[in-house]
């Protein structure tokens, strides 16, 4: 275990070596950068002027060079300053990754809450009507874009309520908070939780046809008790491992659910930073939701481990 | 001698078709939602490659005299706020979905099936280095690598392609790879080796051709995939530049304004992603169910 544990970790860090380089030299294929966009903006052909503002910002650097810059600074926690705003990019990223993970975390929460039991239902229920219309929900799920959900339920609201639950201003209350964010992560969470929902389903069908499911019906267990103590326990393992994946990659959702819906997370920042070809912020926000995502598989391939004593990683 | 099994002069032609037919009836007859799929994705194509005949205005024409038109006998889905035909758009739109999703998707797929043959059939080094590329390439979120690529490739229909197809590509090779791991050791590799055939042909003779049932799911999974990231790239404002009738860009210009004045610039369009998406999962569930029932759900 140990010896696999310390190669996963390498091969880890070794993806993420790889994501720095893509994105890097990905953000300096742009045709033009920060100056030329400011320069156009105003309508300023003083070259002199352009080189130079270009030198300050080292922008004029082999890019080797730059990318060296950019890894030392990683590790010293300077993160380099924003093109646009000129502070600090770590003062304009820290503010908004509470955000998005309060976000994140109500989507994954609302995902597992509905496509877990509904999984069960469905493959407890197989074959019947129930199980037919939660199959057609589960599969509208992945086929119905987030944004777009996110833009219907602003449309409900505007009919019922005569308003739009957009951020306008930060919340003031905790519960205020909650209200404002669960409406954006219940639309990002349907699709997760589709997910989830098929996988469960297929994972309890494949236990409960198992022997010691029958033994245990035979030994005059309830039908909950075979269901969630029996059955769930097994089926569980690849849902946890989909819900890991999907807690890695919900920021593809957030994007643009955050745009909707105005919220200023670390998600919508990104969309802004890219047009604007903010390169350390960009750079730096992309390589954040890489670590993350790197991290969350990591934890949950040692996840495997507990949840089933059957696993061993061999050394 | 004339053979016993030999079919009487004549019937040949007849008897292939029926026999086809039958059993396409009995697959449709065992996978009903998977014959909606397939239904509804003859529809988007047939509108994709008619859309000429199946529209009375230009998608980019405007009409400031009939600025945000309800849903009426002239404009069936109304209109937009510069007066374009939103059912024009949407059909012309089915275009965009199209080149996009099948160009991204086999791209993706083209590319995946090289790395995952060669790393699963080559193995050793070569299957090191291009599983860590896999690695990388699966680090990230589909959409926020396919913003980073359409951000660096520039606003193009080409360059919307190229940047969906790079993220897919991981999902083809492990396929392709874990697949070609398994055929490499069967006994008809070792025999056609033994008979002295090159590695490179054994490669694309033998092995490819069966890894194609999984490529086909994996590659309509991947189409709903295409489809959604260019409806969220272009919604976003990075995907398919103007003029064209791109769905996700359809809604992006609706988004904030058109809310509450003009809600059939929202419902349309999503409508026909959905649909789409839909009809993809259908079809796609459905070839699982059919060419590998070992990863049915």
């Amino acid at each position: 275990m140990g010896t696999y544990l310390i190669r996963r970790f390498f091969l880890m860090l070794l993806t993420l070596f790889g994501i720095s380089v893509l994105v890097f030299v990905m953000l300096r294929l742009v045709p033009g950068n920060i100056v030329d966009i400011l320069f156009d903006a105003a309508g300023m052909i003083n070259a002199a002027e352009k080189a130079q503002i270009e030198k300050d910002l080292g922008l004029d650097l082999p890019i080797v060079v730059q990318y060296g810059h950019w890894i030392n600074g990683l590790f010293h926690g300077d993160l380099g300053y924003s093109y646009v705003s000129e502070k600090p990019a770590i003062e304009e990223i820290a503010p908004r990754i509470p955000i998005t993970a309060k976000l994140a975390g109500l989507a994954l929460l609302f995902s597992i809450v509905f496509g877990v039991p509904f999984g069960v239902i469905s493959a407890v229920r197989q074959n019947s009507s129930l199980d037919y219309v939660l199959r057609v929900i589960s599969l509208s799920g992945l086929s119905v874009p987030s944004f777009w959900l996110a833009l219907l339920i602003l449309m409900a609201f505007v009919s019922f309520f005569g308003t739009i639950p957009i951020y306008t201003e930060p919340p003031k209350t905790g519960w205020d908070e909650l209200l404002l964010y669960s409406i954006p992560a219940a639309a990002v969470g349907f699709r997760s939780s589709a997910l989830i929902m098929r996988l469960t389903r297929s994972s309890m069908l494949e236990v409960l046809r198992q022997d010691y499911i029958r033994t245990a019906r035979a030994k005059g267990a309830s039908d909950t008790s075979v269901n969630y103590h029996h059955a769930l326990r097994n089926a569980i393992l690849p849902v946890v491992t989909v819900i890991g994946i999907e807690a890695a990659f919900l920021m593809g959702g957030l994007i643009v659910t955050e745009t909707v819906f105005n919220i200023p997370g670390v998600a919508r920042f990104l969309v802004e930073a890219i047009r604007w070809r903010d390169y350390p912020i960009v750079q730096n926000l992309v390589m954040f939701i890489a670590v993350v995502a790197v991290l969350i598989n990591f934890i949950v391939d040692l996840l495997y481990a507990v949840l089933d004593p059957r696993i061993k990683y061999a050394d | 001698m004339p053979s016993v099994d030999r079919v009487p002069e004549g019937t040949e032609d007849a008897a292939q078709p029926d026999g086809l037919w039958r059993q396409l009836r009995f697959i449709a007859l065992g996978h009903p939602l998977g014959v909606i799929g397939a239904v509804i994705m003859a529809v988007f194509v047939f509108a994709a490659v008619f859309a000429d005949f199946l529209t009375f205005y230009d998608p980019v024409a405007t009409n400031s005299a009939v600025s945000l038109a309800h849903p009426n006998s002239a404009h069936w889905l109304g209109a937009d706020f510069m007066g374009r035909d939103v059912y024009s758009r949407i059909v012309y739109g089915a275009r965009i979905s199209l080149a996009v999703g099948l160009g991204s998707t086999f791209l993706g797929c083209a590319i995946g099936v090289v790395l995952g043959l060669t790393s699963g059939y080559i193995g050793g080094w070569v299957d090191l280095i291009v599983q860590r590329l896999v690695d990388v390439l699966q680090g990230m979120p589909l959409l926020v690598l396919a913003l980073v690529m359409a951000a660096s490739l520039g606003p193009a229909l080409g360059n919307t392609i190229i940047a969906i197809a790079i993220p897919l590509i991981p999902y083809a090779a492990r396929v392709i790879r874990s697949n070609t791991l398994i055929l490499r050791e069967q006994p008809f590799v070792e025999a056609a080796r033994a008979i002295g055939m090159s590695e490179t042909r054994i490669a694309i003779r033998h092995v490819l051709p069966n890894t194609l049932a999984p490529l086909i799911v994996i590659a309509t999974a991947q189409l709903g995939s295409a489809i959604l990231t260019e409806a969220s790239l272009s919604f976003l404002g990075l995907g398919i530049p103007e003029p064209h009738p791109s769905w996700g860009r359809m809604l992006s210009e609706s988004a904030a304004e058109y809310v509450r004045t003009a809600p059939w610039l929202v419902v349309f369009p999503g409508l026909a992603i959905s649909l789409v998406v839909f009809g993809t999962n259908l079809l796609g569930d459905a070839l699982r169910d059919i060419l590998d029932p070992r990863l049915r759900t």
